[in-house]
């Protein structure tokens, strides 16, 4: 029993990363229908950022975090400008193909001045206690039912942190002048526009909102999994692309559901089946969700019009 | 002559086979001159493989209308089906091009099946949601094959799966061994089999397209609810040419193996499929002659740039986009439209002038 829970809280933390990343997925999917190939690489960056920003020059976690934040934004919003903007009208297959080639820019820059190498990521969400003899302990995690059932700090915060985003991002897209800009480009630009929405602005902004939260994810991801090479994103960014597709691609609750099921599954699936076949059970379960609910789990049913 | 100059689609074909033959034999006759360097002629093979998967990808892209993420998986089955039947054929048949024959037809009919049995269900689905199946079944593909044991002994074959559970009589040998792949594969795939293979390949698929079949396949391509209410059955066409689609890619895949040293499951995957789809999207959906090109081209430029070392995956990432940025984005089209306008004018002017 004890070893379910650990299995299901390790699901869900691993699925909480997944679910950020396939919030930024489903953003640009909703309002520009592209899918953006280069978001997992995205995530390497942010990691690459915060790696640096800490190990290297020695900053506090949380900066480093920022920083990856504000230097993927800005990436994202660039990108969106260079190579996707001019192709805005083009058929969807020349932007996919636009967008891979960003990916392999993205792969290769980062090998070029980062090298293959892989980086170990620092573990900083460790708490150190000062004991009542002047030694220090480092705890990484807190012990439950007697030391049989220990979760990290990096589970939980990554747990913590998923939560947060949906909330704020629910909130933002709901209640803000801004948010509702989103909602209303997804739905129809050409009436959005009309309507006095800048909607080169908005799409922008969502390519920079999963920008940021893609740097989050990388964080994240890299704190559980602490190996960093220039090909760190693409896996990680296929499974969540998958995750978006499984809760209903353009749905930000799907997102999260969608997540945390590939998530969890993909865990139990290499605990209780079989290591080497996760993946392919993984994308055997999204085979299955699909044929029985073509639009994904919450996914909108748009009847065709004749 | 005079139907050549009338009917357009008889006179694509011809140019087609013109520029595959002319290619090949200009080739054969660098490789006789010892012009080309062993690179590029370990190249040749690969090439017309490459070729072979982006004719079948453009089938199911360009001609069905239905995106497909998950190719190299038809085309590791492909691969490694020959790769064992041609293993498994080594002592018994000594001709390398009976062999070569036998592990491409092995490996198209294998293909074909799985194309069938992912087909029935991927078909159902549109759009992107078609994409990521075909993704996922790719991936599939990848862990299965990744996980399978295949040996042979004096009694026949003996397969495993996800351990490696046989046990081989005497003067037995492993032939496939899960992630190791398969090792030791002695070549033989010539660039002539490839070039015969092409030559098939645009055969099948420029009689599918000019056929009643290929209409009707192109009529769901364009507007499904339309060909349906004529009274064309979707599923019967569709999995037509998937299933066209993936034997040539199985075949592709057999050629490809027969001309490596070694393969192993993770080659083929999604980046595989990528990588053919950049070819179909670069050449023109729909048009087999771009993507021969493009897939001879691409598969060349990383070796053409391969003095500028670390910097050519960056500056082939750099020309991927560049090209898809003149080829499709609304504004560079305009502007190239007003050139060729500005030279015509031009031209037009001078000529008159002389």
């Amino acid at each position: 029993m004890l070893t379910f829970l650990n299995h299901l809280i390790n699901g869900i933390s691993l699925g909480s990363v997944y679910a950020i990343i396939a919030l930024g997925y489903t953003m640009v999917y909703g309002i520009a229908k592209m899918l953006n190939f280069a978001h997992g690489d995205i995530i390497m960056v942010g990691a690459y950022i915060c790696f640096f920003a800490v190990s290297t020059f020695g900053l506090p976690p949380i900066v480093g975090v920022l920083l990856a934040m504000v230097v993927c934004t800005v990436l994202g919003m660039v990108i969106e400008r260079l190579a996707y903007k001019p192709l805005r009208s083009a058929p969807s297959l020349a932007v996919l193909i636009t967008a891979i080639g960003v990916s392999y820019f993205l792969q290769n820059a980062a090998q070029l001045l980062w090298t293959s190498n892989p980086k170990i990521f620092p573990s900083f969400l460790v708490v150190t206690q000062q004991n009542a003899d002047g030694t220090q302990t480092v705890k990484s995690g807190i012990q439950f039912a007697g030391g049989q059932l220990s979760v990290s700090y990096a589970t939980l915060i990554t747990i913590a942190v998923c939560v947060v985003i949906m909330l704020v991002l629910t909130w933002f897209t709901e209640h803000t002048k801004m948010g509702q800009a989103i909602q209303a480009c997804s739905e129809d630009k050409g009436a959005a526009q009309l309507m006095g929405i800048n909607v080169n602005t908005t799409i922008s902004l969502t390519f920079a909102i999963g920008s940021a939260l893609a740097a989050i994810a990388g964080v994240l991801l890299c704190s559980a999994y602490p190996t960093l090479v220039p090909t760190t994103g693409s896996m990680p960014g296929i499974k969540a692309f998958t995750a978006a597709v499984f809760g209903g691609i353009g749905s930000i609750p799907g997102a999260l559901l969608g997540g945390i099921l590939l998530g969890v599954i993909e865990i139990f699936a290499k605990a209780y089946i079989s290591t080497q076949l996760s993946d392919a059970i993984v994308f055997a379960v999204l085979i299955v969700v699909l044929l029985v609910r073509p639009t994904g789990l919450l996914g909108k049913q748009i009847r065709e019009k004749v | 002559m005079r139907s050549l100059r009338t009917n357009k689609t008889l006179r694509t074909n011809v140019i087609t086979y013109a520029v595959v033959v002319a290619a090949f034999v200009l080739f054969q006759c660098l490789g006789s001159a010892g012009v080309l360097s062993s690179t590029m002629k370990g190249q040749l093979v690969p090439i017309c493989a490459y070729v072979l998967m982006a004719l079948s990808l453009n089938l199911t892209v360009g001609i069905l209308g239905e995106l497909s993420l998950g190719h190299a998986g038809f085309m590791s089955v492909g691969a490694f089906a020959g790769a064992v039947t041609a293993s498994a054929m080594q002592d018994s048949v000594p001709s390398s091009a009976l062999r070569l024959t036998v592990a491409v037809l092995v490996g198209a009919v294998l293909a074909a099946i799985v194309g069938v049995l992912i087909g029935i269900p991927v078909l159902r689905l549109n759009g992107d949601y078609l994409a990521i199946v075909t993704l996922a079944f790719g991936e599939i593909i990848k862990s299965i094959v990744n996980n399978l044991y295949i040996g042979m002994d004096a009694n026949g074959l003996h397969a495993s799966f996800l351990n490696n559970t046989i046990v081989l009589g005497e003067g037995g040998r492993m032939i496939l061994s899960g992630p190791m792949g398969v090792p030791g594969i002695k070549k033989t795939a010539t660039f002539a089999a490839g070039f015969i293979l092409i030559l098939i390949a645009l055969f099948v698929i420029f009689n599918l397209v000019n056929s009643r079949a290929g209409r009707a396949i192109m009529a769901l391509r364009d507007n499904r609810i339309a060909a349906e209410s004529v009274g064309i059955n979707v599923t019967k066409y569709k999995l037509m040419a998937f299933v066209i689609s993936a034997a040539i890619a199985g075949a592709g895949g057999a050629l490809y193996g027969q001309a490596q040293n070694a393969i192993i499951a993770t080659k083929f995957d999604f980046n595989t499929s990528i990588l053919i789809l950049v070819f179909v999207v670069l050449g023109g959906m729909g048009n087999m002659l771009g993507s021969i090109l493009a897939a001879a081209l691409l598969t060349v430029l990383p070796e053409l740039l391969r003095s500028l070392n670390d910097y050519r995956m960056l500056i082939y990432a750099i020309v991927l986009i560049l090209m898809m940025l003149f080829n499709s984005a609304p504004a560079m089209i305009q502007w190239r439209e007003q050139m060729t306008e500005k030279l015509r004018k031009t031209f037009g002017e001078e000529r008159k002038e002389g």
